[in-house]
This record gives structure tokens, sequence and C-alpha cells, in this order.
């Protein structure tokens, strides 16, 4: 990934504000920013370890841990609560066997929270690795359950 | 071989309508993939050319192909603009929303686009700028600053290197129009954001999309490359947001975008004088800047003439939560919150009585059914201590819970908390803290909901206290002998620790969360275990 980092910086330039995009390719790459990155990072874009380290946890998306081989990010925001939300929450947490902001211990699926997709009339909503779903009752739940298992 | 239009936004593809198109397009038929026409009980739709135009079928799946072809299917809706829920819409804004497929340069020429661009160049930059002031065009992020004064200082700020931003970071739940438009008519924004750079002498823009909206970021960065050489000398570029909600502050975008943490800057210096990269800035949302290629084309008098007050023009509704027709409605200023709630999105979805509709966002208020006379307008919502914010309104049927939902606003500012001042990264778990106790009073005391209360006094709370993390470990590490757990002295704390953060918060973060905690309270008093309503001036 150091290479990555190198590549990436002379390909689309190392000023600060190049920090951002840098970190989402890296996302792409790899699922997550490791913190043993932290320094190849700063060296690129000339900048403090600290402050590289100050960006990457401010930012939810910049996870630095591996994430599961499946994501659901399911919307816990008010529109999504308010066509019964929490009770999907609980029912997914359950089927899926993973407590709402973990990874499931055999890596396999992860349950994120997340606050609005923007598809606030058809909730309860998911991304469903990058796949967006809608209006989730029981039985789509059921086939989001089957999906991620695969 | 039929011609079949079927959206592509977002919300429609999860609903089904990728399948939906396969399957017409496995039939033969030559598929277009437009925006959504914004109305998601019908989706997904599927419209057919004809003579008579385009009829629409909807809901439909991928099986329904042969008799949606045939004419046959039992959900023929008809001309789409006929339904009701678009005959009474005023589209300025979201015209071609639906209509056209989003990426087609010539599609988008063909309904009207790129004149006010054109309009615009004709004119000198003073000249564009006093056509958005007569407009009376105000932000429509939410704050509704007037766009033509903000564009004012930026064109007389010294001439050099000036950026056009757009904010498009829609985290407010509830909202979805900037991400429809954004997906359904993008090259609207980018004229938009042409028109700016040429009304204020700007050479470069950046529209900051949040991440959770990846469709818009294909659709944007796929019609900016395509529209580059029309804009040209102006230069267009998308940045990605990560999941940071207080990166919709302008401020904290923009230190987003030059590359730091997203945290909120004093003010002033104003963006306008010192923005981007300490350069004058125009930072607008994305439906403000999509509005002035209406503006310019169609004259500034065509759009101040719709409105109410000092609220000018049109604003896209977005009617969510539980509501039957949800979706995008965009009409005038003046149109009351009942009109919105009851006839157009017709009531809840679950068919139970209405409780409550949070209007704004999550730093919107909770308005209860007696003030559904309010009209939409910023002066008079304000006035009822709430805000239009982005005009996103969220509906809630009376199995709401709203001390949970007061308790929710405190959990999600601490969440979203930039850290920078005190009275919202501190404030907020404090908000939490109280909530819970009122919360497990209220169910020892008065249960309202049928859950079982076990043990005496306070055995709830104790149970609470011994939650487990870093949260828990925050919440409860006072001593619980020292603190008056009685409902009303935990409503005196509420009420004065909204007071701190309201005016003592460096952005609307911290200073509006008070806003769905406080009409919570108001207005809901019995879900607070307060027998008869208080009402005591918020301040």
């Amino acid at each position: 990934m150091e290479d990555f980092v190198t590549e990436w910086t002379a390909r689309h330039g190392a000023t600060r504000d190049r920090l951002l995009p840098l970190l989402h390719a890296m996302l792409e790459e790899a699922g997550y920013i490791d913190d043993a990155l932290v320094p190849a990072i700063a060296r690129a874009l000339n900048l403090s370890r600290a402050d590289v380290h100050g960006v990457i946890t401010f930012y939810h998306d910049f996870r630095r841990t591996a994430p599961g081989r499946h994501v659901v990010k399911l919307c816990r925001a008010e529109s999504c609560q308010a066509r019964g939300g929490a009770a999907i929450e609980a029912a997914a947490a359950k089927r899926l066997g993973v407590a709402m902001g973990e990874v499931r211990a055999d890596g396999q699926v992860a349950l994120e929270p997340v606050y609005c997709l923007g598809l606030c009339a058809i909730g309860p909503n998911a991304l469903v690795d990058g796949r967006p779903v809608g209006r989730i009752d029981a039985a789509v739940l059921e086939r989001i359950a089957l999906e991620v298992a695969a | 071989m039929s011609r079949v239009f079927v959206s592509r936004d977002m919300a429609s593809v999860a609903l089904g309508a990728d399948d939906v198109a396969r399957a017409f397009a496995a039939a033969g038929c030559q598929v277009v993939r437009t925006g959504s026409r914004g109305l998601f009980n019908i989706e997904p739709l599927v419209e057919v050319e004809t003579e008579e135009g385009r009829i629409g079928f909807g809901p439909v799946g991928p099986a329904d192909v042969a008799a949606v072809l045939d004419g046959s299917h039992a959900n023929r809706l008809g001309r789409i603009e006929d339904l009701p829920f678009f005959a009474g819409q005023q589209r300025f804004t979201f015209a071609r929303c639906g209509i056209i497929d989003p990426v087609d340069l010539n599609d988008y020429a063909a309904h009207g686009g790129w004149l006010g661009l054109e309009k615009a160049r004709a004119l000198a930059p003073q000249q564009v700028v006093d056509a958005v002031k007569a407009s009376g065009l105000r932000g429509r992020g939410g704050a509704g600053f007037p766009t033509g004064i903000k564009w004012q200082t930026v064109l007389d700020a010294p001439a050099g290197d000036k950026f056009i931003v757009c904010n498009a970071d829609e985290g407010d739940s509830g909202t979805f129009a900037d991400r429809m438009l954004m997906e359904g008519d993008p090259y609207c924004l980018i004229e938009g954001m042409a028109i700016a750079a040429h009304a204020v002498g700007a050479g470069h823009g950046y529209i900051y999309i949040r991440s959770e909206y990846p469709f818009c970021v294909a659709t944007m960065r796929a019609a900016i490359e395509a529209s580059a050489h029309l804009v040209a000398p102006f230069v267009l570029e998308v940045r990605e947001g990560a999941g940071a909600y207080v990166c919709g502050e302008e401020t904290a975008l923009l230190d987003s975008i030059e590359g730091k943490r997203g945290q909120v800057r004093a003010k002033p210096p104003l963006p306008a004088l010192q923005g981007l990269f300490g350069r004058p800035t125009v930072i607008n949302n994305v439906l403000s800047l999509a509005a002035v290629p209406f503006i310019l084309s169609e004259g500034a008098e065509a759009y101040a003439a719709v409105g109410f007050g000092r609220s000018r023009g049109t604003m896209p509704v977005q009617l969510a939560g539980n509501v039957r027709h949800g979706g995008l409605y965009e009409i005038g200023f003046g149109i009351t919150l009942g009109e919105l709630v009851n006839e157009i999105g017709g009531g809840t979805a679950s068919g139970r009585p209405v409780r409550a509709v949070q209007v704004g966002g999550p730093l919107g208020a909770y308005f209860p059914p007696s003030m559904f006379h309010l009209p939409f307008d910023y002066e008079a919502f304000a006035q009822a201590g709430g805000l239009i914010g982005h005009a996103g309104i969220t509906v809630f049927d009376d199995s709401v819970d709203m001390a949970h939902m007061a308790r929710f606003a405190m959990e999600f500012c601490a969440a979203e908390s930039c850290g920078k001042c005190t009275p919202c990264r501190i404030g907020s778990t404090r908000g939490v803290e109280i909530m819970d106790r009122i919360i497990a009073e209220r169910d020892i005391t008065a249960p309202v909901r049928p859950e079982p209360v076990e043990g005496r006094a306070r055995a709830s709370t104790s149970s609470a206290r011994t939650e487990g993390g870093y949260l828990g470990k925050a919440l409860y590490s006072r001593a619980p002998d020292r603190i008056d757990v009685s409902i009303e002295a935990q409503t005196n704390l509420l009420r004065d620790l909204a007071d701190t953060m309201k005016y003592g918060s460096l952005c609307a973060l911290g200073g509006f969360t008070p806003y769905p905690v406080l009409s919570a309270l108001d207005h809901f008093p019995e879900d607070f275990g307060a027998s008869a309503p208080v009402k005591e001036a918020a301040e």
C-alpha cells in the first residue's frame, strides 16, 4: 500500500487538499486505512503524522480496521425511524448475528449505522455492499441476510 | 419498438427499477433512464411513449412487461403530469427532473437548457447579480440569506482567484431534493454554477457531495466531463465527503475541501471574503444554484411573482417518513403545513393519525397537528420556534415517543459534533444523560408505554448506569445521589442546557439541536412525564 500512496500522489498531485481524495482511493483499494500507513501518507503530502491521524479519525468513513466481507449500512435517522426503523435494526442485528456498529466474529458481515441515504419516503433503507435497498420489512431483510451469507 | 422511460434515481433503484429496466430491454424496448418524477408510492414507475404522450404505470415489477406494453396493467396512471400530486406543483427548478435523460446534453438543450447561461453571458457581471437580487432568491440550504447579496460581496472583493462552491452535503434526514436534482438534472446545477462564476469572476468550482450519495457522485462526474466545453474556461470538480454531517456547515465544508478535519470556522471573516484557500468564495446550496438558470432565462420578475412575504419563488418541499404520498413537491412559499401533510401527502402511510411532523431535518422543530395552519415561510416558521431548513417534512404517526426523539436529537449531535466548541461537544452528551433520566423517571412514575417496569424507584436508572463502553462511563460517571432526578428538576436543567447550546455554540449543529428537543418538550409534555401541558416561554 505504501507504493499505492506514492503512485497515487505522483498521478494526482501532492498538495494538502488531495488528502481526502487519497484516503478515499485507499479505502477503495484496501477497504480500510491501516494506521501503519500514516507515516507514508504524511511523507507523501508533506504533513505531520498527527495531522493525518487527526483527519482520518475525524471522518466516519475512514475506517482503520478491516471491514466485513459484506457491509450492510442501515439508516438510523428520523425518517427511517418514523417508518419502523428501530424494529428493523433490532431484527437485522438478530438475523445477521452482529451488533450495530460491529463486524461479525467470522468477518463475513458488518452492520454499520448510516444517518440518511436520502431515500426518506421509502424507508427503512440500507446500502447493501453499496446497493440501495428500500422499504425493508421482514421479507426484504431475509433476502439481504441470504445475500450476505454467500 | 416501444420507447419506455424508467428512473435511475437511487430511490427508484432501491425499489427495483434496475430489474424493471432490464426486463423491458430484454423485451426489445428502447429504455431511457431518467431521473425520478418525485412521487415514490408509484415507483418503480414505467412511462411508455404513445401518441397521447407518456403514459405511466406504477408500481410495476419485472413480470409486468407484457401487461404494461399492451396497456392492460391495473396500475395504469395515465399522463404523470395530470396526476393531482403533479398538477398542483410549480416546477421551476425541477422542471426537467424525471423527464429527460440526465446526462444527455441534447435532451437538456431541447428542454430549455443553457438559455440562462447564454443570457447571463450577454450581461455584465453586475447585471447578473442584480437579477439574482431582484428575484428575491434566498439560500435554500436553510439559513435563507439573500443569494444576490452574497454574490455582490464576492463580486466586490478584489480580483484574483475566486471560487464557486456548491454545498451538496445534504445530510438532513427527510431531505432528498439535492440528491434528486443532481441525479435527475445535473446540467441544471452546472449551469447555475457557471452563471455564478460569470457573475463574480470565478474560475474554479467545487461540488462537495456526501459519500452516502454514490449515485450523485457518479452522475455529476459524468455530467461535468460531458459539459466541460460548454462552461469553459470555468472548471468544475466533485469532492466527496466522508460521512461527517457537520461538513454541511459551510465553513466546515471549506476546511474539508482543503483536506482538513471538517471543523467549523469562526465568522467573521465571511467565506465571501476569505473562503476556500483564503480566497473570496460563493458557497451556495444545490437548490439555490439550480434556481438561477430559471431566474436568468425567465426573468427575475417571473421568479419573484411567486411566494409569500419575504420568501420569494418556489421551494422543493420533501414529504418524508411515515407519509402516504411521499416525494418531492415544488411549490411557491405560503402553502400551509397542513395542506402539505394531509392533502398532498395524504396523511400517514400506516393509516394511523399524524402525531408530529419534524420540519427541516435533525435540527428542525417538531410540530403537532394543532400548528398545521403555519404557512411555509422563513419568517413564520422562525416565529413559531422552528425553521424551514432544507424543507424536508418528516411525518410521524401516534406510535412515536417524543422523549425518545428528543434524546435522539441530542445523541445525533453528540455523534456528529466537530468538537470545536464546548456547548455542542459536551452539552449534547449531557443532554443525552438528562433525557435518559427523564425517560427513566417517566417510566417509573407514569408508564406511558406498556413495557413492564421492574423493581422500584431508580431501578432502571441503575441498570442503565451499568452499560458498558466509553459512552456509558461518560454518561453515568457522577454519583446519582448528588443529582435531583425528579422530572421537574431535570426538565429545568434541560431548558437551561438548551439555552447554553443555543446561544453559545459556534454553528447550527449545537445551536439548533435545542429546536427539536424543546419543541418536543413544549408540544408533547405528556411524553416527558408532565401531566398537564407546560406552556412557558422558550426564552
